[in-house]
């Protein structure tokens, strides 16, 4: 028998303790959410590497473009003065 | 951009003499980030040649790790206490999480999880060649762990730096976990090393087999290994492969002492003047002969591997169906 049965792929995200947000571990095939779930737990939590895991159906996720990436991310370049580090006249001065 | 048109041409058999401007603009990004010693994410664009050298590194990878399963798990029904049957069992664990961890990461690169899969069963595809030896002994799950792990951690920790980000973060995850399988390995050999005459010959005995094939998963000797070059070029390899080797040895010399074991190579030495290990000459025919399929244990190991899969048919089957029709209700 062919095995037509192609499981979709699930982008997995893992709280590694309380208070620390949900980070991209990887990436698996599940046939549903609930397999999903339990499979991210198999492989991305052998060690006690997470309290909580999220699964997003990869075809679900928005990313943007690489290419444009210059383009897309120019408009925080040459704007310094968004960083503390800008301001230097108050060197020395305490808790500023 | 020669260098590139030739590359193309000797793996594919495709000569694109000319660049549309979108991948002349890639090329040049592709070489930029290359240069820098960056990472090339997924949806970057990447040479043809690449993306192919890469799905078939981190393919393979993951097929040894699949396969790799196989050895040890033959163990675990005879491991000698009810320890050694939880430890061997996480370890094959962590080795199926190892496979999925590359083929997750191979799949970035474009040919779907099912592909590569057919390319395992149906023998199209390589996996490394120190699985297709036999596990005679419980001695030998000591020696795949300290010297077979031990040398897939070697060749590993530079991978962490590969320039392909999927690849790189998965093998970070895969080293830390392989830390605990050599040291696990080291512990059987030296449990029996210190134990009975007879155990202790048992250890021996399996490192004396283990010992030139693991050496010989660093790969054929740079004179002889036409691709490294270029993967080395592209910061995907980090050292050569007799780098590596040598580097292996040197550290296992020592390891042995504390095990109160020999390693079985009378020419084995640090060369002063080189700063580097000379070992034996390996038996490369051998390597080559195992590599083709002809090694001891080639064809039990793909049929055991097309048994698994076609006796997991159902539980996919039903699996999908049972998804399909929860989709149905909720639609």
């Amino acid at each position: 028998m062919t095995d037509t049965t192609v499981w979709p792929l699930w982008e997995v995200f893992v709280r590694s303790s309380r208070g620390l947000s949900h980070v991209h571990a990887g990436s698996l095939h599940a046939p549903d959410q609930e397999m999903a779930l339990r499979n991210a737990r198999d492989l991305y939590t052998r060690r006690n590497e997470g309290v909580s895991i999220w699964v997003v159906r990869s075809e679900d996720i928005v990313a943007s473009d690489p290419g444009a990436k210059d383009q897309f991310f120019e408009s925080p370049k040459g704007k310094d003065y968004r960083h503390a580090t800008y301001y230097t006249k108050s060197e020395g001065v305490k808790h500023l | 951009m020669a260098e590139h048109t030739s590359t193309q041409a000797g793996d594919g058999g495709r000569l694109q003499a000319v660049l549309s401007p979108e991948d002349e603009a890639g090329q040049a990004r592709f070489d930029e980030i290359i240069a820098q010693d960056s990472r090339i994410e997924p949806r970057d664009w990447m040479p043809e040649g690449y993306r192919k050298t890469l799905t078939r590194q981190v393919s393979q990878h993951a097929h040894s790790e699949i396969i790799g399963m196989q050895p040890e798990a033959n163990w675990i029904t005879r491991a000698p206490s009810l320890k050694r049957k939880a430890i061997l069992m996480a370890k094959v664990q962590d080795e199926a999480g190892h496979g999925l961890y590359l083929y997750s990461a191979a799949e970035t690169l474009g040919t779907p999880r099912h592909v590569l899969n057919e390319q395992l069963l149906t023998g199209r595809a390589k996996y490394s060649s120190i699985f297709n030896y036999p596990a005679r002994t419980w001695a030998d799950m000591g020696a795949i762990g300290w010297l077979v792990d031990g040398a897939a951690i070697a060749n590993q920790v530079p991978l962490c730096r590969a320039s392909y980000g999927p690849y790189g973060r998965a093998m970070v995850r895969i080293c830390k976990e392989e830390s605990f399988h050599q040291r696990q390995g080291f512990e059987i050999l030296l449990e029996l090393s210190r134990g009975t005459a007879e155990q202790k010959k048992m250890a021996q005995d399996a490192v004396n087999r283990f010992y030139e094939p693991s050496l010989m998963m660093f790969g054929p000797p740079d004179a002889d290994s036409p691709n490294s070059k270029q993967s080395m070029a592209w910061n995907i390899k980090r050292f050569s492969n007799d780098d590596l080797r040598q580097r292996f040895v040197g550290m296992i010399v020592e390891q042995a002492k504390v095990l109160g074991l020999t390693l079985p190579d009378p020419d084995l030495r640090f060369d002063e003047e080189s700063g580097k290990w000379i070992h034996k000459d390996l038996n490369w025919d051998e390597f080559k002969a195992v590599l083709a399929g002809n090694g001891p244990c080639n064809a039990q190991r793909l049929q055991r591997r097309r048994e698994a899969h076609e006796d997991g048919a159902w539980v996919r089957e039903a699996a999908a169906a049972y998804a399909a029709k929860t989709n149905e209700k909720a639609a």
